[in-house]
C-alpha cells in the first residue's frame, strides 16, 4: 500500500492504494467520484476521461501514485445541478447523448479540446500546420475522436461544443 | 494486474541502475502501452520505476542547428512545437495521424518508440507467440494476417512496429540518445534502433537490459515539403494499415519511408533516386524482397497508390 494524495476538484484527498490502482478506480472506488465512467479499461472508450493538470487523459490507463501531488478535475468538478458548467448546459439543450454513459467523458474532454484548440495544438484536420487552429465541425470531430458514443449522439454533442465555443466567454 | 513494488527515479542513471537490481523491472512513463499490457498479464514486471519526475521534459535547440527532444515530452508538445511545426512537419502530421488526443497528452517520446505491436496473436495470451513467450511458436503465420509484416520478417515473427511518430524519425534521421546503468551514454541512429525479428523477435531493440533513454536528437531541418499520410480502417483513432512519410524537395528529390509494412519504419535509401520517376519504381525497389500472404498482399499496391498520392500533392 501507498500513501497517495490528490488536489481532487480543488480538494486534498488522501488514500492508501494498492499500486496496482488505476487513477480511475481511485476516484470511483476509494473517493466515490463515480462520474467518471468505466468502459473499456483499456484506452479505446473514453468514458473515463478527466483532466489532470488541466490536460485531458485517460484515467484508466495511468496509475493513481503516478499523479502524487497534481491537481484532477473530474465531471463533478466542472459543475453541479444547479451549476452546470457551460459545456453541461449545452449537452442538455443540444440532446448530446441518450444514455449518458459517455457523456462526462465526453462533456471533459470538449471542455479540454476548447483549451487545446486555444493554445494552438493542431490536429490531424489542421490543414496548415503554422496557421491557428479554427473552431469547425470536422476539427471537433477529429479532436473527439478519443470518445466512443454507442448511442451515436456525435452530431448533437458537435453541436454543443460549437455553441460553446461561440458564445462570449 | 500482477502485484509490483514502484519507485520514482531520480537521475536518469540512477533509473538504469535501479532496473539492473530489480530483474524484469520496467521504466513507465506515460503508461498509456505498458499498463494496457499489464492488464492483460502480458507484461508482468515485478517493479515499476516511474521516470515522469526527471525533468526530460525540455525541446532544446543543438549545437549543429538541429532539435534536441527529452525522453519523456509528450506527443501532443512534440506535435505543437513551433520549431517542429516549421522545420519537421513530417513529424507533427505522424504524432497527430496517431492514436487520440487523450493518449497523446500522455504518450512520451521514449514510450512511443518502444510500444510493443498490436499483432492479434500477441494480445491473445492463449496463442503460442514468440514474441510474448520466446520458443512458444508464432500463431499469425498461417492464421489472419491481414494487419501484419509483408516484408523483413522472419520464420519466428510476422508482427509490424505499430507506431507513427517512428516513421518519422526515420525519414528524418533521429538519434535515440541512451544512458546505462554506469552513467556511460551512446547515440543510437534511429535506422539501428528497431530490429528485425529473425530468430528473437522478443528483442525488438538496440537497447541493452537497464538502458535508458535521455533524448531524442534531429539533425538540422532539410526543408523541402512534409508529407505523412496514413491509410487506415477509419479516419481516426486506428493504426496504420500503411503509411508514408516523405519529405520532397522542389526538384522533385527527396526521401520516404513505409509504416504498417515491417517490424520497423522501413527506408530504403537507395530507391530514393527513383522519385523523379514516380511511385511505382520506388516502391518497387523499397519493397523488392517482400513476402506478403494473400491476407496482405493488398498492402503492397496500397503503400505504391498512398505514396502516388503523397507525390501528386507535392507536385500540387
Ligand atoms: C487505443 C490506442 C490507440 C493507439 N493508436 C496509436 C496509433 O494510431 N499510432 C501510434 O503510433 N500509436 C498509437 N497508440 C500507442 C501510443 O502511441 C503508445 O501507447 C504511446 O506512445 C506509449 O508511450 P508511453 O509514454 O505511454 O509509454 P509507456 O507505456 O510508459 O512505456 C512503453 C515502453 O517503453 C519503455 N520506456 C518508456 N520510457 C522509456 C525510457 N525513457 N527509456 C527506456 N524505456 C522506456 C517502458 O518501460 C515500456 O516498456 C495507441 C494506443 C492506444 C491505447
Ligand atoms: S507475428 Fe510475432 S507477435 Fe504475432 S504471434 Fe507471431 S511471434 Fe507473436
Ligand atoms: S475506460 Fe478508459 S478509455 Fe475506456
Ligand atoms: S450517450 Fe449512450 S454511449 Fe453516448
Amino acid at each position: 500500500m501507498v500513501r497517495v494524495s490528490l488536489r481532487v476538484n480543488d480538494e486534498v484527498r488522501s488514500v492508501d492504494l494498492d499500486t496496482r490502482t488505476t487513477l480511475l478506480d481511485a476516484l470511483r472506488e476509494h473517493l466515490q467520484l463515480t462520474g467518471s465512467k468505466k468502459g473499456c479499461d483499456h484506452g479505446q472508450c473514453g468514458a473515463c476521461t478527466v483532466m489532470v493538470e488541466g490536460q485531458r487523459i485517460y484515467s484508466c490507463l495511468t496509475l493513481a501514485v503516478m499523479h502524487e501531488g497534481n491537481t484532477v478535475t473530474t465531471i463533478e468538478g466542472l459543475g453541479r445541478p444547479g451549476n452546470l458548467h457551460p459545456m453541461q448546459a449545452a449537452f442538455v439543450k443540444h440532446d448530446g447523448y441518450q444514455c449518458g454513459y459517455c457523456t462526462p467523458g465526453q462533456i471533459c474532454a470538449s471542455v479540454a479540446a476548447l483549451d487545446e484548440i486555444k493554445a494552438g495544438v493542431p490536429s490531424h484536420v489542421t490543414a496548415d500546420l503554422m496557421a491557428t487552429p479554427q473552431v469547425t465541425a470536422d476539427e471537433l470531430r477529429e479532436r473527439m475522436s478519443g470518445n466512443i458514443c454507442r448511442c451515436g449522439a456525435y452530431s448533437n454533442i458537435v453541436d454543443a461544443i460549437i455553441e460553446v465555443a461561440r458564445s462570449p466567454a | 494486474m500482477r502485484p509490483f513494488t514502484y519507485e520514482r527515479a531520480r537521475s536518469p542513471a540512477e533509473a538504469a541502475a535501479a532496473a539492473i537490481r530489480n530483474p524484469g523491472a520496467r521504466f513507465i512513463a506515460g503508461g498509456t502501452n505498458l499498463l494496457d499490457l499489464m492488464k492483460l498479464q502480458i507484461e508482468v514486471p515485478p517493479h515499476l520505476i516511474d521516470v515522469n519526475g526527471l525533468g526530460l521534459d525540455r525541446i532544446e535547440g543543438t549545437q549543429e542547428g538541429g532539435l534536441r527532444i527529452g525522453a519523456l515530452v509528450r506527443n501532443t508538445s512534440l506535435a505543437a512545437d513551433e520549431r517542429v511545426r516549421r522545420h519537421y512537419g513530417v513529424l507533427s502530421r505522424a504524432l497527430l495521424a496517431g492514436a487520440t488526443a487523450q493518449l497523446r497528452n500522455k504518450a512520451t517520446t521514449a514510450g512511443n518508440l518502444l510500444q510493443r505491436t498490436r499483432c492479434p496473436y500477441f494480445y491473445d495470451t492463449a496463442q503460442p507467440c514468440n514474441k510474448r513467450q520466446p520458443g512458444s511458436g508464432c500463431a499469425a503465420i498461417g492464421g489472419v494476417t491481414r494487419l501484419l509484416a509483408v516484408i523483413g520478417s522472419s520464420e519466428a515473427c510476422i508482427a509490424t512496429h505499430p507506431s507513427d511518430m517512428a516513421v518519422a524519425m526515420r525519414v528524418l534521421d533521429a538519434v535515440v540518445e541512451t544512458v546505462k546503468a554506469d552513467g556511460t551514454t551512446r547515440r543510437i541512429p534511429i535506422a539501428e534502433f528497431h530490429r528485425l525479428p529473425g530468430d528473437t523477435p522478443h528483442v525488438e531493440t538496440a537497447l541493452e537490459r537497464g538502458e535508458f533513454i535521455t533524448a531524442v536528437t534531429l539533425p538540422p531541418p532539410i526543408g523541402g515539403r512534409h508529407f505523412y499520410r496514413k491509410v487506415r480502417d477509419r479516419a481516426s483513432y486506428a493504426f496504420a494499415l500503411v503509411s508514408v512519410a516523405a519529405v520532397m524537395q522542389r526538384d522533385g528529390t527527396g526521401r520516404v519511408a513505409l509504416g504498417g509494412v515491417a517490424h520497423k519504419p522501413w527506408r530504403v535509401e537507395a530507391a530514393e533516386a527513383e522519385l523523379p520517376r514516380g511511385a511505382r519504381p520506388v516502391t518497387a525497389a523499397i519493397l523488392d524482397s517482400a513476402k506478403p500472404t494473400h491476407d496482405n498482399a493488398f498492402k503492397v499496391k496500397l503503400a505504391e497508390r498512398t505514396l502516388a498520392a503523397v507525390l501528386a500533392e507535392a507536385r500540387g
